[in-house]
């Protein structure tokens, strides 16, 4: 369970300062598949690097599953998001040269997790993400929709409290980004929390909450009473 | 530090072949040239300590003062003051108790000639006792013997280099007979090589009886030098005293600044000589760790470079989990892989670079224990030392600064 409350982040150049984020305040519950709108500069990567613990803000708390994040050291904030936060960022990033089980087993190892157990998780999260047989395939052997699966199935390998998606189909053609919906909902059905930003209302329309941003404010946080699913035969295309 | 960091380093530095290579570059020159200079330096000691050595560890010289004559200052070593009376009392005073051999000696430089060659040769008078003293070894006959000496006897041994220069090479010059300063001398024996060069060489020498160098060849009365052989190294410092205040008396001369002679000993010779070459090694070795250094720095500007280029690896691994030390080690493992797998190419090049200088040179091959720890300490401490800088850079990066780094 995510708690914001009254989050400012405020830059300072010189003499110069920016507010980024003014008095944000919102709960995000476990199961819940949230997407964050708003056109650029609103402050929305803002507050996903305070989210996922990338960045601290100047003021406001943030609580994440009971343990206040805005309080902690540089090693500490590494131990969050490696326990808590599984990213998914625009450009993928993937190891390079390193194969797409290496990948996914990266942050088990931060973790500490024994190697076995770490092939073993990682082989069932390829798997979901249908990617079984590209296991041993290199990231620049892939296909932008692929490497985005492959960072999905990184990202959901550490069963984190929160799955965090920046511009997650931002690179990628829009049949494949339909992929990566039909998966997102597919993980949020089965109980995992999705915080995805992007300014796209159509990728948008699959999440269950939307809140858009302006200014550094909350413009609204509502309800998406019509939440776009995914068509069946993509889904069962990959055997999700 | 486990396994899988090594073995993920290991895939790294390999996968980067040019940029590690270049990075190995330097350490392998730097170790490489510390350990070809050291030996280089510590072979030309061996080499010169040897030759030197071979002359004889126990032996003193007493060569005349320059000569006085008339208010005008000879030449040192010129002067006429030892007689073979000096020597005869030097082995029978019983003042004396350090000496076990003296060798009275009378030499000078002459033309000689067979039939159809000539040569410019140092000839020296000399009696049995000089190849003890001197350490000469017979290759062929036998050397001047006590007899020869008394009977005045017109015979000559030759160094190995008269024989080649009079006679050519191969040729067995004994029983024939060599033209000195008029007179015919018949050939009795030839030394073994000793080697050397310049006033090194001991084998462009012609030896006489001492009687008949004297007498016969170049009409002296008084030695050009006495050699001594003490009973053993530790005792020369008290051989040389006793013989100078010998000589002092027997030249009725109270002040020793007034002496008439001077006594050295070999060792004075070595030391002089092991201070050249200490000078010498000193030298090499302070340009080897020059380039040590320089291949350090290198080292360290491609690790730093690598830190750079890998800036958002490094950020994705911080946003992954991966803390500080995590970081540090990643990097520092590659790091050290990086500098002892170059230290060891290091050592071989070195060790190859100086066998082939010694083999081409003819200086004794001699690879220094000291010189192989000293390089891979150094290889180990430029690892940690220029490997850690750029490792705490990279862990220090902010994980949002470097993600978004282009």
């Amino acid at each position: 369970m995510i708690q914001i409350s009254h989050i400012s982040k405020v830059y300072k150049i010189g003499t110069v300062e920016t507010i980024a984020l003014s008095d944000i305040t919102f709960k995000v519950e476990k199961g819940e598949f949230l997407a964050i709108m708003g056109p650029s500069g609103s402050g929305k990567s803002t507050l996903m690097h305070i989210l996922g613990a990338l960045d601290t803000p100047t003021s406001g708390k943030y609580i994440l599953d009971g343990e206040e994040v805005s309080k902690l050291s540089d090693d500490e904030l590494a131990d969050i998001r490696n326990r808590k936060i599984g990213f998914i960022f625009q450009a993928y990033n993937l190891l390079p040269r390193t194969s797409s089980l290496k990948n996914v087993m990266l942050p088990m190892r931060y973790a500490g997790i024994p190697f076995e157990e770490r092939e073993k998780k990682a082989k069932k999260y390829l798997e979901m993400v249908g990617l079984k047989d590209r296991m041993n395939y290199t990231s620049n052997q892939l296909s932008g929709g692929q490497q985005q699966r492959v960072a999905i199935a990184r990202g959901l390998a550490m069963n984190p409290s929160i799955l965090l998606a920046d511009e997650p189909t931002g690179n990628i053609a829009s049949v494949q980004a339909e992929e990566i919906m039909a998966i997102f909902q597919d993980a949020n059905e089965e109980g995992h929390t999705i915080i995805m930003i992007t300014h796209e209302a159509d990728i948008a329309a699959h999440a269950k909450r939307i809140i858009t941003i302006k200014d550094g404010k909350i413009n609204s946080d509502e309800k998406n009473r019509s939440q776009k699913r995914t068509k069946k035969e993509i889904r069962s295309k990959h055997g999700l | 530090m486990d396994f899988e960091t090594l073995s993920e380093s290991f895939s790294t530095l390999f996968l980067n072949k040019l940029r590690t290579g270049l990075a190995m570059l330097g350490i392998v020159i730097g170790i490489g040239s510390v350990i070809a200079l050291i030996s280089l330096g510590q072979a030309t000691q061996q080499q010169v300590q040897s030759q030197i050595q071979s002359l004889g560890a126990n032996l003193l010289t007493v060569a005349p003062g320059s000569s006085n004559a008339g208010g005008i200052r000879g030449a040192e070593g010129g002067g006429t003051t030892l007689t073979l009376t000096d020597a005869q009392a030097i082995s029978s005073d019983p003042s004396i108790t350090t000496i076990s051999n003296v060798s009275p000696e009378a030499s000078s430089r002459t033309q000689v000639s067979t039939g159809r060659n000539n040569s410019n040769v140092q000839i020296i008078g000399a009696t049995s006792v000089y190849s003890t003293v001197h350490k000469i070894n017979i290759a062929q006959g036998s050397f001047i013997t006590q007899r020869d000496v008394d009977a005045i006897s017109k015979v000559a041994v030759l160094g190995p280099t008269v024989v080649t220069n009079l006679f050519g090479e191969g040729t067995d010059p004994i029983g024939q007979t060599v033209r000195v300063a008029g007179q015919s001398l018949n050939i009795i024996g030839v030394t073994a090589s000793k080697g050397g060069t310049g006033f090194l060489n001991q084998d462009n020498l012609i030896y006489v009886p001492l009687s008949t160098a004297q007498k016969q060849l170049f009409g002296l009365t008084h030695l050009t030098s006495i050699a001594l052989e003490a009973k053993s190294p530790d005792v020369m410092t008290d051989a040389q005293n006793q013989v100078g205040y010998l000589l002092l008396s027997r030249h009725k001369l109270s002040d020793p600044t007034q002496a008439d002679f001077s006594i050295f000993s070999q060792q004075d010779i070595l030391n002089a000589a092991a201070s050249t070459t200490g000078t010498f090694t000193t030298l090499l070795s302070g340009i080897a760790a020059i380039s040590l250094l320089v291949g350090g720095i290198g080292t360290m500007n491609i690790m730093l470079v690598t830190v750079t280029e890998r800036t958002r690896e490094i950020g994705l691994r911080k946003a992954l989990g991966a803390k500080k030390k995590t970081i540090i080690s990643q990097f520092l493992t590659e790091a050290v892989i990086l500098t002892s797998v170059g230290g060891i190419f290091g050592m071989i090049f070195g060790i190859l670079v100086s066998f082939i200088i010694s083999s081409f040179a003819k200086f004794p091959f001699a690879i220094a224990p000291s010189s192989i720890l000293l390089a891979i300490g150094v290889s180990a401490g430029i690892g940690i030392l220029f490997g850690w800088y750029p490792a705490q850079r990279a862990a220090n990066l902010q994980p949002i600064e470097a993600l978004r780094y282009e």
